[in-house]
């Protein structure tokens, strides 16, 4: 079996699996429970300054979607940060590191935009011995709009400066998590590697609204026939998630800055997907607060057979492994020609993939009489839309057209790499090299 | 074709070549990869699922499918056998409908279960298919156990053993290994020759020795095994069979169902197995149905099952009788058989119908006859050669909870001892848990 063990901007953990912080890391209870189920550490739900803590609605705090089946696909929430007293979670994430000294365990921090205020919070943090803490500039819903998470988070200089004082004022290995409420992610992840970030983590939830209630016409989840907008987060969000992720991880300003990688994360295949992206670890909510902490029993073993298989025996050598491979669209080969092919013995006639190529594509695959679908070669422009929509997996497949050969639907030979930026139809083109 | 279904007698080959091959292929075929991926999305990941209580292995049912999910079969099949080695054949033979599958909480929302044994076949014929064992020995120990009975209980036990570093040497009486498997089940539960490939499979794990031919009693006494080996493990099953206790019952027509079942499943073409036109079996359990429906799938015309009590107090499954009523097997229930009637050949079987009366079963006084070329008794098995040494508890070998039989160094598992049903799934658990209690004792842990 591989080695999982992790060692994240110097923090050691068993396995690269980290409960983000939220509902699951909020006290010792939850997070004992987590350890003991083999969780390789916590980042502990967000903590604010001394005084009284926040208060919650008393109604729902979730909102939902579903995929068939009712398979939880995306959550919304509407919780704010911790809504304990600040010296209990102190005593208990105290508590929690001595008795499992193996594990991560880092903790989440928001207070007020004041050097004060973050000077006071990391001295207490400090004392508990815990492993480094999470600067939460995230956190879309409530607290950003007392000038705190995503308010934060959304303008570069803020989170530079906050950086600052946290690194000035803590030897804590210190984590940015950033918000995705943002065009260009970037941005803040350059900002925090010029505050002296030793890391990022990313993505926090999306502003979302998940439903509207069509006879109190309120949105979900509601509170007493009103709605707010909450972060999103779960599997829907994993793609954008990794996307952030890969930019910071190719960027040249940012190259290099360690990762952790949040969003959707639920099978080990997504955790080793953020890995090769760049992320150095992962953190998991909505996947264990829909199946609960024994799905890290599939997320160890899962990597740990990957990585047998493949060869790798440490998690390091997986790390940022498909990063060289983000491009931008214009280094694309457009000489790489590609056709569907549709395996009859799988196809089971169900004519979606007619459908979509008929009526929104190419007119590319042809139906006979009796529910036969074949891909017209002549037609086909490869654009993968109905492998996407074939309900059998591997039905439809990609076929590759070799150097040399002739593409029926253009007449021309299928030559060597060549991009966008040397096409003749580009006025900006430059003579290939 | 001069035979068919309706020659008079006892005869071989009432069917087409290609008939056979048909009825004693796979009852369900495995899963492809499709089908699996569609049923494994069915599972909810039951939190302290109650699937898992109700398997007696305890295989964590919602991981491996987790992990069918997550696309990694061979990774499924792992978590399978860490807790049921003989996860394979359990897949084929259990009866899901009593136990994980009947548990299944889709099956209180729909009545229709995550269909866990066919995930679970699906699992780990993957692996097995690949031929890699995924399981590796301990440095040796230098101890030596003695293992006899091949069958689910011994092999699960000598797995367990030669993982931790133990030689172990199995005996069996038989020629195959296997037991029940090899030898006791409907040929249609594993076939293409399944339960040899499980096997060899198996004893890839290394330090297992087989030595088959040799009977307890006969080749050696357990004293013998008690002097040259560290520690014994007993998993022989129930040799033994109930008689009817009827006038004429030996005539050579009139046979138990598990020597009819060993016979058909060792016989390579079965064209060649005789099979009568009237057949009737009596008993209520797995044996009885597997001898009825595989009667009819020779190309028996009639074959009735007679079973003493009402049909709840079957032994076999309703999914059992399902299937056995789907074959065409008639099935009778609440009349107990009172006579043979033969004359030189068997001619008929004479039942008298019952109820439960104050002193227990009584007939009612109405009688009817069934015309019979052939008897298959499946009336319960029994424990035979026991070393007189071992304690009888209820007409099984005592055991305490670790398998531990009354004397020093002496375990035993599987049909042999009482605790559970008699059961592949349940031999499996007990030859499991006996090996980590020969381990602890072996190497100094145990109590």
């Amino acid at each position: 079996m591989a080695n999982l063990t992790t060692n994240f901007i110097g923090i050691k953990s068993p396995n690269p699996y980290w409960l983000a912080s939220a509902p699951p890391t909020d006290k010792a209870y939850n997070v004992e429970r987590a350890f003991k189920a083999g969780w390789g550490g916590v980042v502990w739900k967000t903590l604010g300054s001394e005084g009284p803590p926040v208060v919650n609605v008393n109604g729902p705090r979730y909102g939902a979607i579903w995929g068939a089946d009712r398979r939880l696909l995306g959550l919304n929430n509407i919780e704010l940060i911790t809504d304990r007293p600040l010296d209990v979670n102190l005593r208990e994430i105290k508590q929690v590191k001595r008795n499992w000294p193996d594990r991560a365990l880092v903790v989440s921090l928001m207070v007020p935009c004041d050097e004060e205020s973050w000077k006071a919070i990391l001295k207490h943090v400090e004392d508990t011995e815990a492993d480094g803490v999470e600067l939460n500039f995230g956190c879309p819903h409530g607290m950003s709009e007392r000038g705190m998470g995503a308010a934060v988070g959304q303008v570069p200089e803020y989170i530079e400066m906050v950086t600052r004082w946290v690194k000035q004022h803590s030897r804590m290995p210190c984590i940015v998590k950033l918000t995705p409420n943002i065009a260009d992610i970037r941005k803040p992840a350059e900002a925090a590697k010029r505050g002296g970030a030793d890391a990022v983590s990313l993505i926090n939830t999306i502003n979302s609204i998940t439903s509207v209630n069509l006879d109190t016409f309120s949105p979900e989840p509601m509170i007493d026939g009103k709605g707010a907008h909450g972060g999103y987060c779960g599997p829907a969000v994993k793609p954008i998630a990794l996307n952030m992720v890969a930019e910071i991880a190719r960027d040249a300003q940012t190259r290099g800055l360690p990762i952790s990688g949040i969003g959707g994360v639920t099978t080990w295949r997504d955790a080793a997907e953020f890995l090769t992206l760049g992320a150095g670890n992962v953190q998991v909510c909505t996947a264990a607060m829909t199946y609960g902490f024994g799905i890290v029993r599939e997320l160890t073993a899962g990597l740990s057979h990957y990585m047998d298989q493949k060869g790798f025996t440490s998690v390091d050598q997986l790390v940022g492994r498909a990063v060289p491979n983000v491009t931008d669209w214009q280094y694309l080969n457009l000489n790489y020609v590609t056709k569907a092919k549709i395996n009859q013995d799988l196809c089971i006639s169900c004519g979606r993939c007619f459908a979509a190529c008929e009526d929104t594509s190419h007119q590319a695959i042809s139906m006979s009489a009796d529910r036969r679908f074949e891909v017209i070669d002549d037609e086909c422009v490869a654009c993968n839309l109905c492998i996407n929509v074939c309900p059998v997996a591997d039905c439809i497949t990609m076929e590759e057209l070799p150097i040399g050969s002739t593409d029926p639907r253009t007449g021309e030979k299928v030559g060597d790499y060549a991009n966008w930026t040397t096409h003749p139809n580009n006025p900006m083109a430059k003579a290939a090299e | 074709m001069t035979q068919s279904i309706t020659t008079p007698g006892i005869i071989a080959g009432r069917l087409h070549a290609d008939d056979y091959a048909r009825h004693f292929d796979d009852l369900y075929p495995a899963y492809d990869a499709h089908e699996a991926m569609v049923a494994a999305d069915r599972c909810y990941f039951c939190h302290d699922a109650p699937c898992i209580t109700a398997c007696p292995t305890e295989i964590d049912i919602p991981l491996f499918i987790r992990q069918i999910q997550a696309g990694q079969p061979e990774a499924a099949a792992r978590t399978i056998f860490d807790q049921n080695i003989l996860g394979g054949m359990c897949a084929r033979v259990c009866p899901t409908e009593t136990l994980c599958e009947g548990s299944c909480v889709r099956e209180a929302a729909e009545g229709k279960p995550v269909e866990i044994g066919r995930l679970q076949r699906y699992a780990t014929e993957t692996l097995i298919a690949r031929n890699s064992h995924p399981y590796t020995r301990a440095v040796p120990t230098g101890k030596h156990v003695a293992v006899v009975g091949a069958g689910p209980a011994g092999l699960a036990c000598a797995h367990r053993l030669a993982m931790y570093g133990h030689d172990v040497t199995v005996f069996d009486r038989r020629e195959k290994p296997g037991g029940l498997n090899e030898y006791g089940i409907a040929a249609y539960k594993a076939a293409h020759g399944f339960a040899q490939s499980e096997v060899d499979w198996l004893m890839q794990i290394g330090g297992i020795t087989l030595r088959q031919g040799w009977t307890l009693g006969e080749d050696g006494t357990l004293q013998d095994l008690q002097g040259s080996f560290d520690a014994v493990f007993l998993g022989i099953g129930l040799a033994g069979v109930n008689a009817l206790g009827l006038e004429g019952e030996d005539i050579p027509t009139a046979r138990d169902a598990v020597d009819f079942i060993a016979e058909l499943r060792q016989t390579a073409d079965l064209s060649t197995l005789p099979i009568g036109r009237h057949v009737v079996v009596i008993g209520g359990g797995m044996t009885a149905v597997d001898a009825a429906v595989q009667s009819r799938l020779l190309g028996a015309e009639h074959v009735t099952m007679v079973y003493r009590r009402g049909r709840d107090a079957m032994g076999a499954s309703d999914y059992e009788l399902n299937h056995a009523a789907n074959e065409g097997v008639k099935i009778i229930t609440n009349a107990m058989p009172i006579a043979i009637h033969a004359n030189g050949a068997l001619r008929e079987v004479e039942f008298a119908y019952t109820h439960a009366g104050e002193t227990g079963l009584e007939p009612t006084g109405e009688t009817f006859r069934l015309k019979a070329d052939q008897l298959f008794k499946a009336i319960g098995q029994t424990l035979a050669n026991t070393p007189d040494a071992l304690e009888i508890d209820q007409r099984k070998i005592g055991t305490d909870g670790s398998g531990r039989a009354t004397l020093a160094r002496v375990w035993a598992g599987g049909d042999c001892t009482g605790g559970g049903e008699d059961l592949t799934v349940t031999a499996v658990a007990q030859g499991r848990d006996a090996a980590e209690d020969i381990h602890a004792t072996l190497m100094g842990n145990g109590a």
